[in-house]
C-alpha cells in the first residue's frame, strides 16, 4: 500500500525538477561569526577548494616531512585541490599514485608509521572501498594492537563527499557511517572553506589517523572571506550555526546549509526559532554540546544525505535519547537519504531537501 | 609521448605490407597484418587474413554506427541533455568490432565505464543506449543506470568502480567452465585499472583453476590524463600476466583484432586456461566528457592517429582498394547510419522519465514487496512496484 503522503512529498520535490535542474538543491551560507582568535586575521576571498589548498601549502611549509600522494595530485588534481603544490614542494613531496586505492591507504599507513606526515588522497569518496580494509583493520588498530608501540597517526586521509547534482551511484556518496563504527579513526566534515582550513589543518597534525570529507559540490559554489593565516579549529567540537530555543537541527557537511534554509523557512511560515548545530567532526563528535542544546529546546532533528538506516544520525539520536529522555517534547526525527543505492535521475527525490526537512520540523513543533 | 612517437614509428614500417593483399577469390581477399608480440607462447595468431565482402561491410558498418553514436552523445552532452559522466569511445572501435567478431553465442564480455559502444555491439538498440545516457525510461536500464551501468544478454555492464569487474568476470568464467560451456569471458580494463590490486587476485584464480577467461586490456595509452609510463613499472601489459600467456595486437587494425581473439578464444576453449591480451589502440576524445584530453598529450598527437592510423579509415581504405567494397556502397551505409541516430536521438532527448517510484524498485529479489524506510520523515512506505519490469507495465511502457 503506498503512501500518498508520500507521494506529495516525492512530487513537491519533483516538481522542483525542472525548473532546478543544474541548480544546487540549497544556498551556500558563509559564516557569520568567527572564533575570536580569527576575528582579527587577515582575511581573502576562497572558494572549499582554494581554501583546502592553502591548507595544504601551509601544513608543507610548517612540516618538512609533509608528502601529498594520490591519483593526479601532481598537475593540482581533477579539482584542483592541489595546485602548485608540486611546483612549490617539489616531485619527492607531491607525487601520483596508481590507480590503486589499497595501495595508496597502505602506503600512507606505512608512510605514517615511519614518521613522515602522510596527506593520502582518495579521489571520489565513492572509491575508498577497496581501501576500507586497510584504513579499518590497520589504521585503526594499529596503535592498539601494538601497545603504543607504533601508530599511524600521522596519516590524514582527504576523499570527496556527498552529491554534487549528476554524481549518480559512484560520484555521490557519503560513507562517514561506514567509518564510524571503527574505533581509532576521526573522521571530519567541514561545511566551507573557514572550516575546511582549520580542520584539515587540525587533522592534518592531530596524532591520529584521521579522513577528511571533502564535500565536493561547495568546492567552487562556497566562497568566503578565509582568514589567510596559520589556524586550526579544534576536532571533537561542534558549532551552533545559528541559535534557537525551539527545535535542535543537527547536519554536518553540505546539509547544514540545507538545514539553515529550513530553519530560515520555519522562522517566516511557523514562528518557530530553530537551532542549527554543525557536528564538524563526526567522529569523535561533540555530544555535550547537542545535549546541551536539546536540554534547552526538546526537540532533536538529525539530518544527512546518507541512506538513514544506520547513518551516523541514528547514532546521534539514540545517545540524546538516553541523555535527554525527559528533556524531549516529540520523538527524535532524521531526515536523511532513502534506503536505496544513490540513484541516476531520480537523485532530486533521494536527497533530505529543504522540503522534507522543513516538514519534519513542522510535525516535530505540532507533536 | 615518447611512446606514441614510437608507436607511430613502428606503425608506418609496416603500413606497406599491411596493404598487400591477395585476391582469392571475387568476394574474397586476404590481408596481412601486424604480427602479435607473445608472452609464454612458441606460437600465435595468423598474419594473413581473409575477409569476405559481407564481412567487410558489416565491420565498417558496426564501427561507424559506434563513432556516430558517440560523436552524438558528446554533442548531446554539451548541450547538457546528458549530465554526469560519459566516456567516449571513439578511436577504439576496432577493439570491440573484431572481438565481436570472434565471439560465439554463448560468451560473455565485461567491461568498464567506456561500454557504450559494447553494449549497442551486444544486443542493444542504439536508441537504448542514447536514452539510457539521457535517463529516459526508453533507455538500455530505463534510466536508472546512466552512462556506466549498461547491460544486455551475456553483457555484464558497464561498471564504474576501477578494476571490479576483474574478478567478475573470472567468476563468469567459472560458470561457464561448470557448465561445460565452450565459451570465454572477455574481460577487459584499461591500462590504468591494470594497476589494481584485484587483476592481480583474478588472474591468479583464473590460472590456478583454468578458467576460460581472456583478460584484455584495451590500452589506450592514458589512464584519465596519467600517460601510462608514469603509471605503470611495466606498460608491457600483456605480459603482466606473468605465468599467463599473452598476446600484443594492434587494436587499431580490426582484422588483427579479430584474428587474435579468434586464436584466443580456440586456446581457451581447449582447456589451456586464461589468456592476456592487450589492444594497442588510442582514444580521440579525453578521459570523459569533463576532460577536454589536451593537457596531457597534443592536438597534434590526436590529429596524427586520425590520419595515419584510424580504424574505421584504414579498414575503408583496405576495402576499397581491393574492390570489396566501393565508395557509393560505403557512402551508403554511412547515410543508413547518420538516420539510425538521428532516429534515436529524437527519441532520447524527448522520451519521459520513469516516475518517482523507481526510486526504490530492484532493491531486492523479494516475494513480499520490501518496506524502504524513510520515504517519509518516520513513515516507512511498502514499495508498490519491485521491479523496474513491474513499474514499466504499469505505466503501459512495459
Amino acid at each position: 500500500m503506498s503512501s500518498s503522503r508520500a507521494l506529495s512529498l516525492l512530487s513537491r520535490n519533483g516538481s522542483r525538477l525542472s525548473s532546478t535542474r543544474g541548480k544546487a538543491h540549497f544556498t551556500f551560507q558563509p559564516s557569520t561569526t568567527l572564533p575570536a582568535a580569527l576575528q582579527s586575521m587577515e582575511k581573502s576571498k576562497m572558494n572549499l577548494m582554494q581554501s583546502v589548498n592553502e591548507a595544504m601549502r601551509i601544513a608543507m611549509e610548517t612540516d618538512d616531512s609533509a608528502v601529498l600522494f594520490g591519483e593526479d595530485v601532481a598537475f593540482g588534481g581533477v579539482f584542483r585541490c592541489s595546485l602548485d603544490l608540486q611546483k612549490k614542494f617539489g616531485k619527492d613531496r607531491v607525487f601520483n599514485t596508481p590507480l590503486c586505492e589499497q595501495g595508496i591507504a597502505g602506503f600512507g599507513i606505512g608512510v605514517a608509521a615511519a614518521g613522515a606526515t602522510a596527506i593520502a588522497e582518495i579521489q571520489f569518496g565513492d572509491y575508498i572501498f577497496p581501501a576500507y580494509d586497510q584504513l579499518v583493520n590497520e589504521a585503526a588498530k594499529f596503535r592498539y594492537r601494538s601497545g603504543n608501540q607504533f601508530n599511524c597517526g600521522k596519516l590524514t586521509v582527504r576523499t570527496t563527499w556527498g552529491a554534487v547534482g549528476h554524481g549518480a551511484l559512484y560520484h555521490s556518496q557519503s560513507p562517514e557511517a561506514n567509518f564510524t563504527h571503527t574505533p581509532g579513526l576521526k573522521l571530519v566534515v567541514p561545511r566551507g572553506p573557514i572550516q575546511a582550513k582549520g580542520l584539515l589543518l587540525s587533522c592534518i597534525r592531530d596524532p591520529n589517523p584521521c579522513i577528511f570529507f571533502e564535500p565536493k559540490i561547495l568546492y567552487r559554489l562556497a566562497s568566503e572571506d578565509v582568514p589567510t593565516g596559520d589556524y586550526t579549529i579544534p576536532l571533537g567540537q561542534a558549532e551552533t550555526v545559528r541559535a534557537g530555543k525551539d527545535l535542535t537541527l543537527v547536519a554536518w557537511g553540505t546539509q547544514v546549509h540545507v538545514a539553515l534554509e529550513a530553519a530560515q523557512m520555519a522562522k517566516e511560515k511557523l514562528s518557530v526559532d530553530v537551532e542549527v548545530i554543525d557536528l564538524q567532526t563526526i567522529q569523535p563528535w561533540d555530544e555535550d554540546h547537542v545535549v546541551e542544546s536539546v536540554q534547552k529546546t526538546g526537540r532533536l532533528i538529525v539530518t544527512h544525505e546518507a541512506p538513514i538506516s544506520s547513518g551516523f544520525g541514528a547514532e546521534v539520536a539514540s545517545t540524546v535519547q538516553k541523555r535527554c529522555f525527559l528533556n524531549l517534547e516529540c520523538p527524535i526525527e532524521r531526515v536523511a537519504g532513502y534506503d536505496t543505492p544513490f540513484p541516476h535521475v531520480h537523485e532530486p527525490f533521494y536527497l533530505p531537501t529543504v522540503h522534507r526537512v522543513f516538514d519534519a520540523i513542522k510535525k516535530s513543533v505540532n507533536y | 609521448m615518447a611512446l606514441f612517437a614510437r608507436q607511430i614509428q613502428s606503425l608506418r614500417g609496416p603500413a606497406a605490407l599491411a596493404t598487400q593483399q591477395v585476391r582469392l577469390a571475387s568476394t574474397e581477399v586476404s590481408f596481412h597484418t601486424k604480427p602479435c608480440k607473445l608472452h609464454k607462447l612458441d606460437s600465435g595468431p595468423a598474419t594473413s587474413v581473409t575477409l569476405n565482402k559481407e564481412d567487410a561491410l558489416k565491420y565498417y558498418r558496426d564501427m561507424q554506427v559506434i563513432r556516430r553514436m558517440e560523436s552524438a552523445a558528446g554533442n548531446l552532452y554539451k548541450e547538457k541533455k546528458i549530465r554526469g559522466f560519459c566516456h567516449l569511445y571513439s578511436g577504439q572501435e576496432a577493439c570491440a568490432v573484431g572481438m565481436k567478431a570472434a565471439m560465439t553465442d554463448g560468451d560473455a564480455v565485461i567491461t568498464a565505464y567506456r561500454c557504450h559502444g559494447w553494449t549497442w555491439l551486444l544486443g542493444a538498440t542504439v536508441t537504448e543506449v542514447l536514452a539510457e545516457l539521457t535517463g529516459r525510461m526508453a533507455g538500455n536500464v530505463h534510466g536508472k543506470g546512466g552512462s556506466m551501468h549498461m547491460y544486455t544478454k551475456n553483457f555484464y555492464g558497464g561498471n564504474g568502480i576501477v578494476g571490479a569487474q576483474q574478478p567478475l568476470g573470472a567468476g563468469v568464467a567459472l560458470a561457464m567452465k561448470y557448465r561445460e560451456q565452450k565459451n570465454v569471458c572477455i574481460t577487459l580494463y584499461g591500462d590504468g585499472a591494470a594497476n589494481q590490486g584485484q587483476l592481480f587476485e583474478a588472474t591468479n584464480m583464473a590460472k590456478l583453476w583454468d578458467l576460460p577467461v581472456l583478460f584484455v586490456c584495451e590500452n589506450n595509452g592514458f589512464g584519465m590524463g596519467t600517460a601510462v609510463e608514469r603509471s605503470s613499472a611495466s606498460t608491457e601489459y600483456y605480459t603482466r600476466g606473468d605465468y599467463v600467456p599473452g598476446i600484443w595486437v594492434d587494436g587499431m587494425d580490426i582484422l588483427a583484432v579479430r584474428e587474435a581473439t579468434k586464436w584466443a578464444k580456440e586456446y581457451c576453449d581447449s582447456g589451456k586456461g586464461p589468456l592476456m591480451m592487450e589492444m594497442a589502440t588510442y582514444r580521440y576524445h579525453g578521459h570523459s566528457m569533463s576532460d577536454p584530453g589536451t593537457s596531457y598529450r597534443t592536438r597534434d598527437e590526436i590529429q596524427e592517429v586520425r590520419k595515419t592510423r584510424d580504424p574505421i579509415t584504414g579498414f575503408k581504405d583496405r576495402i576499397i582498394t581491393s574492390s570489396l567494397a566501393t565508395e557509393e556502397e560505403l557512402k551508403a551505409i554511412d547515410k543508413e547510419v547518420r538516420k539510425e541516430v538521428d532516429e534515436a536521438l529524437k527519441i532520447a532527448t524527448t522520451d519521459g522519465v520513469l516516475p518517482p517510484e523507481a526510486l526504490y524498485v530492484d532493491l531486492y529479489h523479494n516475494t513480499e514487496a520490501q518496506a524502504v524506510r524513510g520515504a517519509t520523515i518516520d513513515e516507512t512506505i511498502v514499495q508498490p512496484y519491485k521491479t523496474s519490469a513491474d513499474l514499466l507495465k504499469a505505466i503501459g511502457r512495459a
